[in-house]
């Protein structure tokens, strides 16, 4: 007997007991629907923390100022003054890893606009900053390099100074004051939000050229970080060794001290995130494994019940011609069936869970070919 | 009831004339632990093509086991089974569904059709384990149907229908793959006596075009209905005999009251 004429014998027995059918195939559309959501929200919550640092860059090296140890006291970030623009300038001559750097000092002081004033945090750095960061401008642009050239008083703002100080007012080609000193606002960052990573309020800042806020704002000639993007995420690594060694000779570190700075590697916290990321959907997906199980049990149940009670039927198809392997394989291809039509049921569920679960958590809704091939 | 003629029913059964069953020395025995159960002692017969067969006897004469092994449901513990000039005794499970298939109807007592499925449905059933192609397999259950007078409620449920149907139905069933024999099974056990009357009055007309039955029954008067007769007992075959004074259930039917609900 072919395939075909089988397949209208299972599907006449399915369509004859509709309620028995569907009941069957629940179980395995709930177990399907769960584990495609809990992959789904799963994969959609690593996609969004991984979101969160490629947007602060997962190739991006910090480079800060370290920590001194002055008579046994730890002076902590930012204590020495050791680290210099000619370091960075080294740094993309020395390492090939690097592939492009900016230098960065900050302070904290009020920023004033008309009757308004709010404490932001003003950075100090040159235009390819923003390249390097990945930040986009919601208007205007950057200062330019001429800008930082000249020590310039022009200013970016991000968006919650904007908020604070132009409610209203468009900021482009407005002067706000520094210290007293006046600065015209030449571009306005794109909102970012609160740093997944760090916490802080990324849109809380001010940029201005970094030899305006050095010799204008807070008179060091030192930096207080050097914001390094390597070629690559993978290349990260090797520019992270590349920027100590190169620093240590600078600096004449000798074996066995202390670096007087520290490099941090972005690609880290994203391989962290990651783990932490693949552990969560295996974890969610085991969880929802077990009631895709409880869902194969149940037809394999039902099916072995239903044989029983239907040995009258049975009997009757022996009767008319037949065979045993003719009844082996309807009720075999009965449970296919069911399971096909309850997996896709199950597929198309559990995607609308999972794209409701993330849409009202705010995340990035992953398409479905992924969610179902599963985890990388 | 739609009747058709003699003719028509002769092409729609298209059956062979040589249509035979010979059983040599037939045993059939059941060993329950320590004893042995015999059901048949040694049957020898011959049904020859368009006989008209009543086996009878009480209960636990032998009559059903050794229907089953006529209807290849069951094999013999030893003797020789030939149908149609094939002996049956040594065929294997699936060569046994096969000829259930062919060369078989059955019909039973409690109709035994599949609940939730039409009558159209349910003629069709056996088409499908046969090799025969969807539409060859509807066709031939609406001309079985026909057969029956029951074209008009091919779309009804067994539940939709009187017992008297039912079994109508059951026999469109069973001749939907053009068999050579007809065995039922005290088929006329649960319906009334004018529906009784009427069954054997469909089974005379099949039998008219030349189909070989052969049909259970303890009741004298459906025994009647056929040509010949045989008396089981203790799984022996105690008398053969032909019928003399052969009833036809047309003129039954004539002097039957019809009853009204």
């Amino acid at each position: 007997m072919d395939l075909i004429a089988v397949a209208r014998i299972a599907v006449r027995a399915l369509a004859r007991n509709k309620m028995r059918s569907s009941l069957t195939m629940l179980g395995i559309i709930i177990g399907v629907g769960a584990v495609i959501a809990m992959v789904g929200v799963g994969q959609g919550a690593q996609q969004q923390v991984q979101q969160q640092i490629a947007a602060m860059g997962s190739n991006i090296l910090f480079v800060g100022s370290g920590t001194v140890t002055r008579g046994g006291t730890h002076m902590g970030w930012g204590a020495t003054k050791t680290l210099i623009y000619a370091d960075m300038l080294a740094i993309l001559r020395e390492c090939p890893a690097v592939k492009a750097a900016a230098p960065g000092s900050n302070t904290s002081t009020q920023v004033v606009y008309g009757n308004d004033n709010w404490a932001a945090r003003i950075n100090g750095t040159e235009p390819q900053y923003f390249d390097i960061r990945n930040w986009p401008f919601r208007e205007g642009t950057s200062f330019t390099q001429q800008d930082v050239e000249m020590a310039a008083n022009v200013a970016v703002i991000g968006e919650s100074v904007r908020k604070n100080l132009f409610a209203a007012t468009d900021p482009l080609g407005q002067t706000i004051r520094i210290k007293s000193l006046p600065f015209k606002v030449v571009g306005v960052l794109a909102q970012k939000g609160t740093s997944a990573a760090m916490g802080d309020d990324q849109d809380d800042v001010v940029l201005v050229p970094i030899t305006t806020l050095q010799k204008k704002i807070t008179g060091q000639d030192w930096l207080r970080w050097i914001m390094v993007s390597a070629s690559s995420r993978q290349a990260s690594y090797a520019a992270q060794e590349q920027i100590k060694s190169l620093l240590r000779d600078r600096h004449r570190i000798r074996v066995g001290q202390d670096d007087d700075f520290m490099v941090r590697n972005l690609a880290d916290m994203a391989d962290l995130a990651d783990q932490a990321g693949s552990v969560m959907t295996m974890l969610l997906a085991s969880i929802a494994s077990v009631s895709l199980i409880v869902g194969g049990i149940g037809i394999m149940n039902i099916m072995l019940v239903s044989v029983t009670e239907r040995t009258r039927e049975i009997g009757i198809r022996m009767a008319i011609g037949a065979t045993e392997r003719n009844v082996q394989s309807q009720f075999l291809t009965e449970a296919v069936v069911l399971s096909l039509i309850g997996g896709a049921i199950g597929i198309v569920f559990g995607m609308g869970a999972s794209y409701l679960i993330t849409n009202t958590l705010g995340w990035v809704v992953l398409g479905p070919v992924h969610t179902i091939a599963g985890p990388r | 009831m739609v009747t058709m003629s003699q003719s028509e029913i002769a092409v729609t059964i298209r059956q062979s004339m040589e249509a035979s069953i010979r059983v040599l020395d037939v045993h059939k025995y059941y060993d329950l632990g320590e004893t042995r159960v015999h059901a048949l002692r040694g049957i020898t017969m011959d049904i020859v093509g368009g006989e008209f067969l009543a086996i009878m006897g009480a209960s636990g004469s032998g009559k059903s086991t050794f229907m089953n092994i006529l209807g290849c449901l069951d094999k013999p513990s030893s003797g020789t089974y030939f149908l149609d000039g094939i002996d049956v005794s040594g065929l294997s499970k699936d060569e046994l569904a096969a000829i259930r298939n062919r060369k078989i109807g059955f019909v039973f007592q409690g109709f035994d059709l599949l609940s939730r499925t039409t009558a159209l449905e349910n003629v069709e059933l056996p088409t499908l384990y046969a090799q025969v192609s969807k539409e060859e397999g509807e066709e031939r259950a609406r001309e079985a149907l026909d057969l029956v007078g029951l074209g008009d409620r091919s779309t009804h449920f067994p539940s939709q229908l009187s017992g008297g149907q039912q079994q109508r139905v059951a026999i469109a069933r069973a001749l939907v793959n053009k068999p050579s024999i007809l065995l039922a099974d005290e088929p006329t056990g649960n319906l009334d006596s004018r529906t009784s009357v009427e069954i054997m009055e469909i089974l005379g007309r099949l039998n008219d075009a030349g189909l070989t039955i052969v049909l259970v029954t303890h009741e004298h008067d459906i025994s009647q209905f056929a040509k010949r007769t045989i008396q089981f007992r203790d799984g022996r075959v105690r008398r053969d005999e032909l019928v003399v004074n052969r009833q036809t259930a047309s003129e039954v039917l004539k002097s039957l009251p019809v009853e009204e609900d």
